[in-house]
């Protein structure tokens, strides 16, 4: 072969390469969820009102199948995304619409509501310290910031219930729910991931893949902002 | 262009003793800065003092130190000796290929071997020495540790790792578990690693402590508490999405301390604690995750005899 179709060759192959790495930085490794952000409709030091609800499959998008959470932006609209960007030293008053079924968990010390405001939680406005998650539906998920220590277990419901949510996210009210809500105080800015310690990634060994493992559906990000 | 070269048969009348000269510079320099790198720097080499290990640990990294600086200064004066007196734009030295200067000197070969062989064979047994007279260096030695400490009284901590958190057992203040490492200071501490899923990997970096956290294996570390302070937890195995976000801050406060917070803390999770296993070495972790009956192994969703702390301990 010529030097020029060798030179050809090279630059093909190299433009190939390239390419791919490209395509998989854009494709797999760049792209996050928006980023829902609650500093701007608050006055300064005014708590934040954080609505979410969990479901047990998203319905839509690359993995209707997955388990997820939703989030109601400021203008009331719920999103699929598990970024939250909040103020700093701020009071976070958490509502959790929790419409999956639940289950024991692997370890009942995320049976207990640990971090939260007067180490506190409320079940359908009933308050609770720790939820015994062999008892009743047992327990769908948890809402955990392990760096800060919150951690609040979020109780499952009926799976066989007649008004059980099957459609696609955002569930309705009138779908068989928990209601959990509890209160935390943001420290200083920073990124700080949350997660759920149920191993709820159905069908992936030892439930922790799938929707366990990938940004957006059973974790994320907390971030705080000065 | 000059046409002037040197011969390579010639060689200066008085040909100074380069090898002595070579030693005395070594000898100085590495005598004044090994005593100021043990002095100085030494005390402030990581993982510090916190625990016996951690000493012992800096101890060795300082020795290390000291036996490998002299041999880096040996080979930059060895160099730095040849750039100078041995340039090529130096008037009578000889070509550096072919000669007497090239045939090679059998007392520095043989006495770099046999140095060199002794410093490594020194270190194979200072190394194990120190290996078994602090009980492991603070790595996990197994189930069944062969170097254990003697003294009456160790406090025994549970470490379990899972899909993305630290949590931790005390078995003598009722098997409480919480998400809060605090040890007492002046205390030997077993460490009992272990994990609910993947491979996870306990690192107390000022503690000194390093072990691999395995499913249904009860990995053991020892160290002992020396200094009140905070250290820092983080798993050193890529365990996943959140393995980067798998750590904490411990504490090693006084005995009161420990004891005051142990208490309330026992207190406080007793309810908790009920609904917990019964303390266990090793727990099963469930391979179900939730809602199971998706997963492979076709458990029984549910039971208590496969989530965990099914397993006890062989008594």
């Amino acid at each position: 072969m010529s030097f020029g179709g060798r030179m050809a060759t090279f630059l093909v192959l190299l433009a190939i390469v390239v390419g791919l790495v490209v395509f998989s930085v854009v494709t797999f490794l760049t792209p996050q969820p928006a980023t829902v952000d609650f500093t701007g409709a608050q006055t300064s030091g005014s708590p934040v009102n954080l609505t979410v609800q969990t479901v047990g499959a998203i319905g839509f998008g690359d993995h209707p199948t997955w388990v997820s959470y939703m989030v109601k932006d400021p203008s009331g609209a719920w999103v699929h995304s598990t970024v939250w960007k909040v103020p700093a030293h701020t009071r976070i008053n958490v509502t959790i619409d929790q419409y999956d079924s639940g289950s024991p968990l692997r370890n009942q010390q995320w049976g207990l509501v640990q971090g939260t405001t007067g180490g506190i939680a409320s079940l359908n406005a009933k308050p609770f310290r720790v939820f015994d998650s062999y008892s009743g539906n047992g327990v769908g998920h948890t809402f955990s910031i392990p760096t800060l220590g919150i951690s609040v277990p979020l109780i499952g419901v009926d799976g066989n219930a007649k008004a059980f949510c099957n459609s696609a996210a955002p569930c309705s009210v009138s779908a068989t729910h928990n209601v959990i809500s509890f209160s935390f105080t943001t420290p200083g800015p920073g990124e700080y991931p949350w997660q759920c310690f149920v191993p709820c990634g159905l069908g992936f060994l030892f439930g922790n893949g799938g929707p366990m493992s990938t940004v957006n559906y059973m974790g994320g990000f907390l971030d705080v902002a000065a | 262009m000059s046409t002037e070269t040197a011969d390579p048969t010639s060689k200066p009348a008085t040909e100074p003793r380069h090898l002595l000269r070579i030693f005395l510079i070594w000898l100085v320099i590495s005598a004044i800065l090994d005593p100021l790198f043990y002095f100085l720097v030494g005390p402030h080499v990581p993982p510090g003092r916190m625990t016996s290990t951690a000493e012992e640990n800096q101890f060795d990294f300082n020795i290390l130190f000291i036996i490998a600086l002299p041999v880096l200064i040996g080979v930059w004066t060895y160099l730095g000796y040849s750039i100078v007196m041995w340039r090529s734009g130096r008037k009578g030295v000889p070509e550096p290929v072919g000669g007497e200067a090239a045939r090679g000197n059998m007392s520095v070969q043989v006495g770099w071997i046999a140095i060199t062989s002794f410093i490594v064979l020194f270190l194979a047994g200072f190394g194990t020495f120190e290996l078994i007279s602090t009980n492991g260096a603070g790595g996990g030695e197994g189930p069944n540790p062969i170097w254990k400490p003697t003294g009456a009284h160790i406090l025994p901590v549970q470490v379990i790792g899972q899909q993305w958190k630290f949590t931790y057992r005390y078995p003598t203040f009722g098997g409480f578990e919480s998400q809060q490492l605090i040890l007492p200071a002046g205390t030997e501490i077993a460490f009992h690693v272990t994990s609910l899923d993947v491979i996870h990997s306990f690192w107390a970096y000022q503690l000194s402590v390093k072990a691999d956290a395995n499913p249904q294996v009860d990995n053991v570390a020892f160290t002992k508490t020396r200094q009140s302070g905070s250290f820092t937890v983080r798993c050193s195995e890529l365990c996943g999405l959140w393995h980067g976000a798998m750590y904490n801050y411990g504490k090693v406060v006084s005995k009161q301390a420990f004891v005051s917070w142990a208490r309330a803390t026992q207190a406080v999770t007793a309810r908790n604690t009920k609904l917990l296993p019964a303390f266990a070495w090793t727990y099963v972790p469930d391979a179900n995750g939730a809602d199971g009956g998706y997963y492979p192994d076709n458990v029984v969703p549910y039971s208590p005899s496969e989530v965990y702390g099914a397993k006890q301990p062989a008594s």
